[in-house]
Parts: C-alpha cells; sequence; structure tokens
C-alpha cells in the first residue's frame, strides 16, 4: 500500500485493543530469563568457540608488525586472526571507519584480529600476548583546534546550510538582539546488553545471532563485506537490550565471529568487553553550537540562526545539531548551518535522536535567556513564536502540531505559576528551580512489511524482520494484529528480528512504532479479505470481533476459515513525500530541581512530558520510551561526558564507572502525559513514535531549572559541580 | 584472565601458611575486576571465605573488634554500630551498591585500590600498575584523582567510605604475620602516600600478612557526620567526603575521602573546628598540590566541612 491520502474510518479506530495499557507481551520472558539475547544461543551449537577482539592501542598510525606467536600457543587458544589473515570488503553500511584496522589505525580501540579459543577465559587471556608494533602519527583530536577549519557539511544526506529570507539582515535590525554560544559533551550510548554475536556457517551459508536494531541492513552488510550473496545471509535478533542507535550497523563483533567460524569451522561468539565499547564503536559527537536569535520588542521573532560545529572522521557526518532548528519555532529570515572538522576520534554516528538530542539543549536554554532578556515568560515567548507551517517550508502545513496545548496543559498540571525568580527559592541549604523546554522531533516514516497468518488452532502469528531494542515492539504489533482480527492480545504470537521475515522499517529514528503497525496493518487489511474469501462473506462489510467474523446477518467464526488450513498475507506499507504536510512530535518538558547551595550538586525533584505524537498506540510502553528518553537527557545535562584524552587520542574514561549514566537514586519523580489526539496525515494507525521526542529538550529544562535555582547560567553541558559552584556564593 | 591456582582455608592460619607469594581474595568485588582487565594477573589465589574471622566482639577497652571477613552489610546494621559508631554505618552504605556491600569485607574495603582511568587502561603508563613506566595521570583526566599526599609518581586517590569514617574514629588494623604473632597498623598509617621512590606502595602491609580484624576504640560519643559528594546521587565515587564526630561543645575530629592516596585528616584540622570550616581546610590543604582538573576539589571540600559545621551548629541549638 502506498500511503499518500489521509487515512479514513478504519478497525484501529475502535480502539478495543490499540491503544489500551498492554503490559508488554516479552515481558514475563525477560523477567525469567528465558528471553535469548545474542551472547545466550547456547542449545544446538555444539563446539562454540569464544572470540576476543584485539583492539589498537594508539589512535592513528600503521601496525608494523603483529606477533601472534605466543598467543596462539597458549592452552585453549584454536587460532588468532589478523587483518593479515582476511579481506573484509568495505565497511558495515552506515559506518564510516573499517570494522577491523590494520595496517592503517584509524582510531584507538579499533578492532585488529580476534583471539579464537575454547573459552572465553582462554580467549581474553590470549589476547593480552598479542604484540603489536606500531608507528603513530599525529592526529587531531580537539574540536577547539579543528574548528576555524571546519567545512558546513550536512548530516545523513541533508543539507548543510539552508536559509530563508536574509538572516543577517533581519537579525541586524531586529529591536533585540539575542547571540551566544553554548557547548554539549560526547556521549557513548552506554547501553546494558554489550555488542555480542554468534556466527555459525553451514556450507556457504551464514548464520549470525547478533545485537541489532536494523536486520535487513545488516544482513546486506555481511553479504557485501564477505563477498557472498545476501541469500546466504541469515540474521537473528529476536531480543536487544538497548541500541540507542549504537546497534543501527553491524560491528566488529559480527564480522570477526563470521570470519572467526569460517577459518575453524565452528560456531564463534564474540562479545565486546564492555571496556571497548566506548572507543571501538560510535558515539556522539561533541558539539559547539551558536545561536543568533533577532526579535521585535514584544518577543515575535524576525531572525533565527543556528550554527553548529562538531568533529568527525573523515567521510563522517556532522552531529546535526541544528536539524529541529528549522522547523520548531517561527520567524521569517533564517540560517541554518552544520560545520564539521576532521577528527581522529573513534566516529561519531547516530545516537538516539541524532542532532536534535544535543540541538534542543542549546535552543531551549537560547529561548530562556531570550524570553529573559524580552521580560517575557519563557512559555510566553514559545508560544508566541509557534508555528502551524513548517517555517523553512511554509507551503507545509504540519499535520498535528498542539506545541501550544503542550505547554500550557502541562505549566498547569506543573504548577508552573509557582516559578520564582532566579535564586529566589530557597528550602533549607537546597536552592530551588523549575525550567521549561519545547521537544520537538520530525516524525520519520519507513517502507515496511510484515506476514500475519491465521492458524488453524485460531492464534495469529506476526512475522516481520522488525526489532524490538526494549522498546514494546512486540506488544504494538500483537496489539495491532489483535485489532484487525478481532482476537485478544494473548491470542497473537508474534515473531520478530529474523530475516528470514519480511523485510520492516527497523528500529531507529522513533519511526519504527508508527512504521512496523502500519506494515502490519496492510498485511492484516489483506489477510481479513482472505479470510472474507473463504468464508463467503462480503470483504468490504465483514466486521471482525471476538474471534468471529460477522457480515449482514452472517456470524462465523474464525476457526472456520481454517477448516482446511493456515490462511496467510503479507502486507507491505510505502510512503510518498507529502508536498502539503510536515510531520512532527511535539512536546513539553517541565523539570524541578534542588541544587546544594554548599556543594552545587544538582538533584532533580520532578519532571513532568507533555507528549502530543498522534495516536498513542500503547500508553505504557509509550511512557517507558519517555521516562527512559528524560532519563537519558538528566545524564546529557549533568553528568554523562566522553573524556578525551588528546595524548593519546581516546575517550579516557572507557567504563560505566567513569562514565556517569544516571542511576535510580538521581530520578524520583517523573510523570508522563499523552495529548489525545491521531494524526490521519501521517499513517495508517495515525500515529508517530515518541522514542526520541522524549529526549528532545530536556537537557534544556534542566539547565533552566538550575538557573532558575541559582540566578547563575551555564551554557556547558553537563553541568557538573565545579561549574555549578562558580556561580554560587561562598557559604562559609 | 591468566590461569591460576585456587585454595580455600579454613582458618586465619591456614591462610598465612598457604599465603606465601599469593594473593588473598575474599568478597573479590575489586580484585576480580582487575584479574579480569590484567591489571593483576596472581598465580595464586587463597581464598578467605570459610576462614572465620566474621563476628563483632567487645574489646576490654570497651571499644569493639570488627573480623576481617565481616560482610560490609553486616557491619553497616550492626546495632552496636548505628548506635556508637554511626559515622562508619553511613559512610559505608554511602558506597557501592546493596550488592556489593554484601559481598564485600572489612579488610577487602580497606585493601580496594585506586579508581584512576589510567589505572584501568592497561596499554598507558601507571606506576601502580607497572612501576616505572610513569604516571599517564600527571597532566591528564585527573578531575577525580587526588590534590594532596601525591608525588610525581602518582596521582591515585583512595576511593574508600568506609576507612574514611575509620580514620575519624582512630581505628587500628591487626594484621598477623606468616612467621606467627600480630601488630596493629593505625588506620592513619595504613595507606601508603606514594613518595618518591618506586614502586608505588599502597598499603603498610607487609609481604604474606593478613588482615585479621579492625579494632574500634571506645566510643567517642558526640554527633556523626558522613557527607559524600559526587556526580549522582548513589553508586559513584566521592569527588569529596567529609567524616565527622563532632562534640556537644563544637570540638571534634573530621576527616577526607576522595582528595588523597589515603583518608586525610590532620591534628591541627581538627584543633581548627572551633574556628571553621576555612580554618579546618587551610589546615587539611597546607602543601597540596592540584592539577588543573581537580583544583576545585579544595574549594568544594571546603564547602562541604561547612555544610557539616552548619548542620552540627544547628543539631547543638
Amino acid at each position: 500500500m502506498k500511503f499518500d491520502a489521509p487515512m479514513g474510518d478504519t478497525p484501529i479506530d475502535t480502539g478495543r485493543v490499540v491503544g489500551r495499557p498492554h503490559a508488554r507481551v516479552d515481558g514475563p520472558l525477560k523477567t525469567t530469563g528465558r528471553a535469548t539475547y545474542a551472547a545466550e544461543w547456547h542449545d544446538g551449537l555444539p563446539g562454540l568457540l569464544h572470540g576476543f577482539i584485539i583492539p589498537a592501542t594508539i589512535a592513528k598510525g600503521t601496525v608494523t608488525a603483529i606477533d601472534t606467536a605466543k598467543a596462539k600457543s597458549a592452552a585453549g587458544v584454536v587460532d588468532v586472526l589478523t587483518f593479515e589473515n582476511f579481506d573484509i570488503n568495505g565497511t558495515a553500511n552506515g559506518k564510516t571507519v573499517k570494522l577491523v584496522g590494520g595496517p592503517q589505525v584509524q582510531h584507538y580501540h579499533q578492532a585488529l584480529g580476534v583471539v579464537i579459543a575454547e573459552t572465553f577465559e582462554a580467549a581474553r587471556g590470549a589476547a593480552a600476548l598479542v604484540e603489536v608494533d606500531y608507528e603513530a602519527e599525529a592526529g587531531a583530536f580537539s574540536l577547539d583546534g579543528v574548528r576555524a577549519d571546519a567545512k558546513v557539511c550536512g548530516a545523513f544526506g541533508g543539507p548543510g546550510e539552508t536559509r530563508v529570507g536574509d538572516f543577517e539582515a533581519a537579525f541586524e535590525a531586529a529591536e533585540v538582539q539575542f547571540d551566544q554560544e553554548y557547548r554539549t559533551a560526547a556521549h557513548s550510548p552506554a547501553m546494558i546488553e554489550p555488542f555480542a554475536s554468534i556466527a555459525q556457517w553451514e556450507g556457504d551459508g551464514l548464520t549470525l545471532w547478533t545485537a541489532n536494531q536494523m536486520i535487513a541492513t545488516t544482513r546486506s552488510s555481511m553479504a557485501s563485506m564477505l563477498q557472498i550473496d545476501e541469500s546466504r545471509v541469515r540474521v537473528l535478533s529476536p531480543y536487544i537490550g538497548g541500541g540507542f542507535g549504537a546497534k543501527l550497523w553491524a560491528h566488529a563483533d559480527a564480522i570477526l565471529a563470521a570470519l572467526a567460524a569460517r577459518k575453524t569451522g565452528r560456531p564463534v561468539k564474540v562479545v565486546m568487553p564492555r571496556g571497548l565499547i566506548f572507543n571501538n564503536t560510535i558515539n556522539r559527537p561533541e558539539t559547539i553550537q551558536r545561536l543568533r536569535i533577532g526579535t521585535r520588542a514584544d518577543g515575535k521573532i524576525e531572525a533565527f540562526g543556528h550554527e553548529g560545529w562538531s568533529g568527525n572522521v573523515e567521510g563522517g557526518n556532522p552531529e546535526s545539531t541544528v536539524l529541529s532548528s528549522r522547523s520548531v519555532y517561527a520567524g521569517p529570515n533564517r540560517l541554518m548551518a552544520d560545520h564539521m572538522g576532521h577528527l581522529d576520534l573513534p566516529e561519531g554516528n547516530a545516537m538516539r535522536a541524532p542532532g536534535d538530542a544535543v540541538g534542543s539543549i542549546a535552543v531551549e536554554i537560547a529561548m530562556d535567556e531570550l524570553a529573559e532578556k524580552l521580560g517575557l515568560d519563557p512559555i510566553e515567548l514559545r508560544v508566541m513564536n509557534d508555528s502551524q507551517v513548517d517555517p523553512s517550508q511554509p507551503k507545509k502545513t504540519f499535520s498535528n502540531r498542539h506545541l501550544v496545548r503542550c505547554l500550557q496543559d502541562g505549566a498547569e498540571r506543573f504548577g508552573w505559576s509557582g516559578r520564582q525568580a532566579p535564586g529566589t527559592r530557597r528550602e533549607g541549604k537546597w536552592l530551588v528551580g523549575m525550567g521549561v523546554a519545547t521537544a520537538y522531533r520530525a516524525a520519520l516514516r519507513s517502507a515496511s512489511g510484515a506476514a500475519v497468518r491465521l492458524e488453524t488452532n485460531g492464534r495469529i502469528t506476526v512475522e516481520t524482520d522488525m526489532t524490538d531494542i526494549g522498546t514494546g515492539s512486540y506488544t504494538i504489533l500483537a496489539q495491532t494484529a489483535g485489532e484487525m482480527l478481532g482476537v485478544p492480545v494473548d491470542r497473537v504470537d508474534v515473531r520478530l528480528g529474523d530475516s528470514a521475515f519480511p523485510k520492516s522499517a527497523g528500529s531507529g529514528g522513533q519511526w519504527g512504532a508508527s512504521s512496523s503497525t502500519s506494515g502490519l496493518y496492510v498485511a492484516c487489511v489483506n489477510l481479513r479479505r482472505e479470510i472474507a474469501q473463504r468464508l463467503s462473506l462480503d470483504e468490504e462489510r465483514a466486521e471482525f470481533e471476538d474471534g468471529e467474523v460477522r457480515s449482514g446477518n452472517r456470524v462465523c467464526s474464525l476457526l472456520d476459515a481454517v477448516a482446511d488450513g493456515p490462511v496467510s498475507a503479507e502486507g507491505k506499507i510505502d510512503f510518498g513525500q507529502s508536498d502539503t504536510h510536515a510531520f512532527g512530535t511535539f512536546g513539553a518538558h517541565f523539570v524541578e530541581v534542588g541544587v546544594d547551595s554548599y556543594t552545587g550538586e544538582v538533584r532533580v525533584r520532578r519532571m513532568l512530558a507533555v507528549c502530543s505524537a498522534g495516536r498513542i498506540l500503547n500508553p505504557v510502553s509509550a511512557r517507558s520510551q519517555v521516562i527512559g528518553a528524560m532519563t537519558m537527557g538528566v545524564g546529557a545535562a549533568l553528568s554523562e561526558k566522553l573524556v578525551v584524552d588528546e595524548r593519546y587520542g581516546c575517550f579516557i574514561n572507557h567504563d560505566l564507572a567513569f562514565y556517569e549514566v544516571p542511576v535510580h537514586a538521581d530520578i524520583p519523580h517523573q510523570d508522563c502525559v499523552f495529548l489525545d489526539d491521531v494524526d490521519p496525515h501521517g499513517n495508517p494507525m495515525k500515529a508517530h513514535g515518541v522514542g526520541e521526542l522524549g529526549l528532545c529538550g530536556v537537557g534544556g529544562a534542566i539547565a533552566n531549572a538550575v538557573y532558575n535555582a541559582t540566578g547563575h547560567r551555564l551554557r556547558k553541558v553537563p553541568m557538573v559541580v565545579e561549574d555549578i559552584l562558580a556561580g554560587l556564593p561562598d557559604p562559609v | 584472565m591468566k590461569a591460576f591456582t585456587y585454595d580455600r582455608v579454613t582458618s586465619a592460619d591456614e591462610a598465612l601458611a598457604a599465603g606465601a607469594g599469593a594473593s588473598f581474595v575474599a568478597g573479590g568485588t575489586n580484585l576480580l575486576d582487575h584479574m579480569k582487565l590484567q591489571i593483576v594477573t596472581p598465580d595464586r589465589l587463597v581464598d578467605l571465605n570459610r576462614a572465620g574471622m566474621d563476628t563483632i566482639e567487645p574489646t576490654a577497652q570497651g571499644g569493639l573488634r570488627i573480623g576481617a571477613l565481616v560482610r560490609n552489610s553486616d557491619l553497616a546494621a550492626d546495632s552496636r554500630i548505628i548506635a556508637d559508631y554511626a559515622v562508619l554505618a553511613r559512610a559505608i552504605l554511602a558506597g557501592a551498591s546493596g550488592q556489593i556491600r554484601n559481598r564485600a569485607t572489612t579488610a577487602g574495603n580497606l585493601m580496594q585500590r585506586t579508581r584512576c582511568p589510567y589505572f584501568y587502561d592497561t596499554a598507558l603508563a601507571c606506576n601502580k600498575r607497572d612501576p616505572g613506566s610513569g604516571c599517564s595521570a600527571q597532566d591528564g583526566h585527573s578531575r577525580t584523582l587526588a590534590v594532596i599526599g601525591t608525588s610525581d609518581l602518582c596521582l591515585c586517590q583512595n576511593p574508600g567510605d568506609m576507612a574514611v569514617a575509620l580514620r575519624v574514629l582512630d581505628a587500628g588494623v591487626e594484621v598477623a604475620a606468616p612467621g606467627g604473632g600480630t601488630r596493629t597498623i593505625p588506620i592513619a598509617e595504613f595507606h601508603q602516600l606514594p613518595g618518591d621512590t618506586l614502586p608505588v606502595r599502597e598499603f603498610a602491609l607487609e609481604p604474606g600478612e593478613l588482615i585479621i580484624a579492625v579494632v574500634l576504640p571506645p566510643p567517642a560519643g558526640g554527633t556523626h557526620y558522613y557527607r559524600k559528594v559526587r556526580d549522582r546521587s548513589s553508586y559513584a565515587f566521592a569527588l569529596v567526603s567529609v567524616a565527622a564526630v563532632i562534640q556537644p561543645d563544637g570540638t571534634g575530629r573530621i576527616a577526607l575521602g576522595g582528595v588523597a592516596p589515603r583518608p586525610w585528616a590532620s591534628e591541627g584540622a581538627d584543633a581548627a573546628i572551633p574556628h571553621g570550616a576555612k580554618a579546618v581546610a587551610a589546615a587539611l590543604f597546607e602543601g597540596a598540590r592540584p592539577q588543573e582538573d581537580n583544583a576545585f576539589k579544595i574549594d568544594l571540600a571546603t564547602r562541604t566541612i561547612a555544610a557539616v559545621l552548619a548542620e552540627a551548629k544547628e543539631a547543638r541549638a
């Protein structure tokens, strides 16, 4: 089905199953340890070997010698493979650096090979015996150092610089001018499940169990890198312990497991140790951002300028900090530009809400500062500059933009009117403040297919290569099939993450929920037709409810349709470009913080997100998405920072003790409210994803709350105690 | 992980007999991490978990003798500790996680090693890990490291919480020697400063010596405080911590964590308590040699001492 017109009424609109707060259908498997994650496929794999990655310990240069003799002779070692022993064609789709380096080293901890042994411990021990000689080269590791040479550059095929009207003239002429610079630190996805793969060859066919968000992409990546036909590769990733973008692509574990299994003729498992994840894989790069906003005296924006600078490997993407600024606030004159400098740090790539997660921090602090300069409430300024058309493409109307409602509804719920002047609210030793920010993230849509089958026992089976990265895909797909076919969720079996199933949108860019359920919707429409035909019912009028199919006076059981065997159908959704509509998801974040007036510690007290994203397919799993994203935003605002050691060209804090993500004690109270709206222009489900929306703006709201608490403005995140203390009076 | 031999012992004497050239292991919450990362590669492990030494007994002097194998969780929950040595219970509960405290032991906690990123990356120079290789932390990412008591050889911080409380309580560490006999090392001397000669020594233990108990003097009275400052609310090492026992007359004792290779305290600083936080900090940080990244710790420690003294003053009022 090509989706190019607003959706009329569908069975989904009845809301008997879709939109209800169903607990995760895969929850019991996960809480009892029976969900099989990538490293856990022990059954049926006799002779499984273990591989341990040999990492480079320089950032840039050449391997002049690699001596594996000692490692090969260690007890339990079966073989040692290095870049000298194989050829990998190119790299994984979406990645820039090679998955295995050598002789050229492109970044610290780049894989150079793999030690293969009978046990994990033997492989790990022997990896330390591999001796590598390098000729190191000087590299560029400082964003400040390359900023002057950074070039305008677009991310992921998008534009580098966009202009509307005459920004410079309008800014110059503006009654109120605002011009500030902001910095955000580099982030690691730091998901709980490390990268892991098990590879097994049968003849020239590869089966790869791995942890991956995009099955079809990874299948073609593996085929291409190994130079075999795609039909010979099967990729399975049914359960994934978080990805945050890092698992959009194949990594060193996948290719090294495949190469090691081919060489040894036995299945091989490679798990990437925690200490390698930070430098071996991908990160969200550090950014510098300049915001220039010119307004009329009343606060109406006349000129909106947002420029970003980041660094990345040659051929990589910049962090697209200005992406959302093209669409979020009004203003007839606009300049948005991303710049990229060349750095020899590990590759920056798409981490959750790429660009927007950190771009929104700068923009939302700037709006807070601007409101204060104008003497306006920060919500008033945002409401005044709302735009129902996309300000960068004024011919396009937002299909479903309720930002103003989110802000106003949230203000009411949060008690925003109790916010006091900066630095004036004190509770004992605590300085208390509130902050607000807009959340905006584009609603991307992507082609997606699924198969659905009515079994002879009346159960429904759904199959698609869609992934569930902890998001709830299993559940919303079960709800979709249940709604369309008139059965409860517990009669639907959803099978995901297998390249043998129809190709889906995969998980990324918050497009997965709406796209994959839309693809399944189409498959279900087709299955309903098949069932109606088998039952000789009028397919247009047939209603599926309570395990029955009803048309006119006739009522049939679904079981009547499978007397001669199961009934199957496939379906696929495709999306064209809309000339009339822009698609986005919107929200408002509210945060209250306490700042310890002695120590400068910032502790979040309350958080609220009010979100509008069309139909919410499952308010429980959607809420989990949003509050998880809010938690990630707390990390970005207060603690998460990959620290570059420019002497070694690496992120030196490469474990979870030194790279601090929030813990439960940091998150005392979170609330999440969804507006009750549907978007018939978006897709057949009239729904959009929220997994990235929940992250956008959070850091800005926290920074604004900290300012409101202390009266001291910080323009750099994370805001750590030494930065906070610089603005606090001496308590002694 | 390098292959190693492993023996279990059922008493301190057996451990001492088996211990020559071996590493003792109890909770394993620090040692096993180091072995996996090959920061240390012992040939032999002697497992103490069945060796007793897991009770808390009153001493003739009116104090408590805490067996080396008493788990951190049990120690923090002991009613005598809570009543008379609250700073110790609070310090323990400010560290690690519930699961780790259930495993970690009193002696093992004292023996935990520094949390320096360069100590943890075996590709980089570290005198503590590889004597003579150098100290990558000098001019490196030193934000969490020590500001005083360091040398050009090492900037390590002692990351512990429990030891800071023991320092303010003036505890003794009772150790047994392989040839027989015991001695008590004052907690103030148990952790070594790096000094100017290699190897960088961390503990006052002689080869083969085994910690068998920690001895607390009779209760000091007063009000007990443990204030730990960190980047997140739990499960993080101290940027700065303050252990204090403040008496009704405003005198007391103070020790700092997170700022030095050992819990940091001095008689001069204690004497300055009635004069306020700045006087205490001035005494504690005399001769400090902070790095650019961690100079803030001196101001932070001063302010944290002020917070504790203000709380104590309020409690007295």
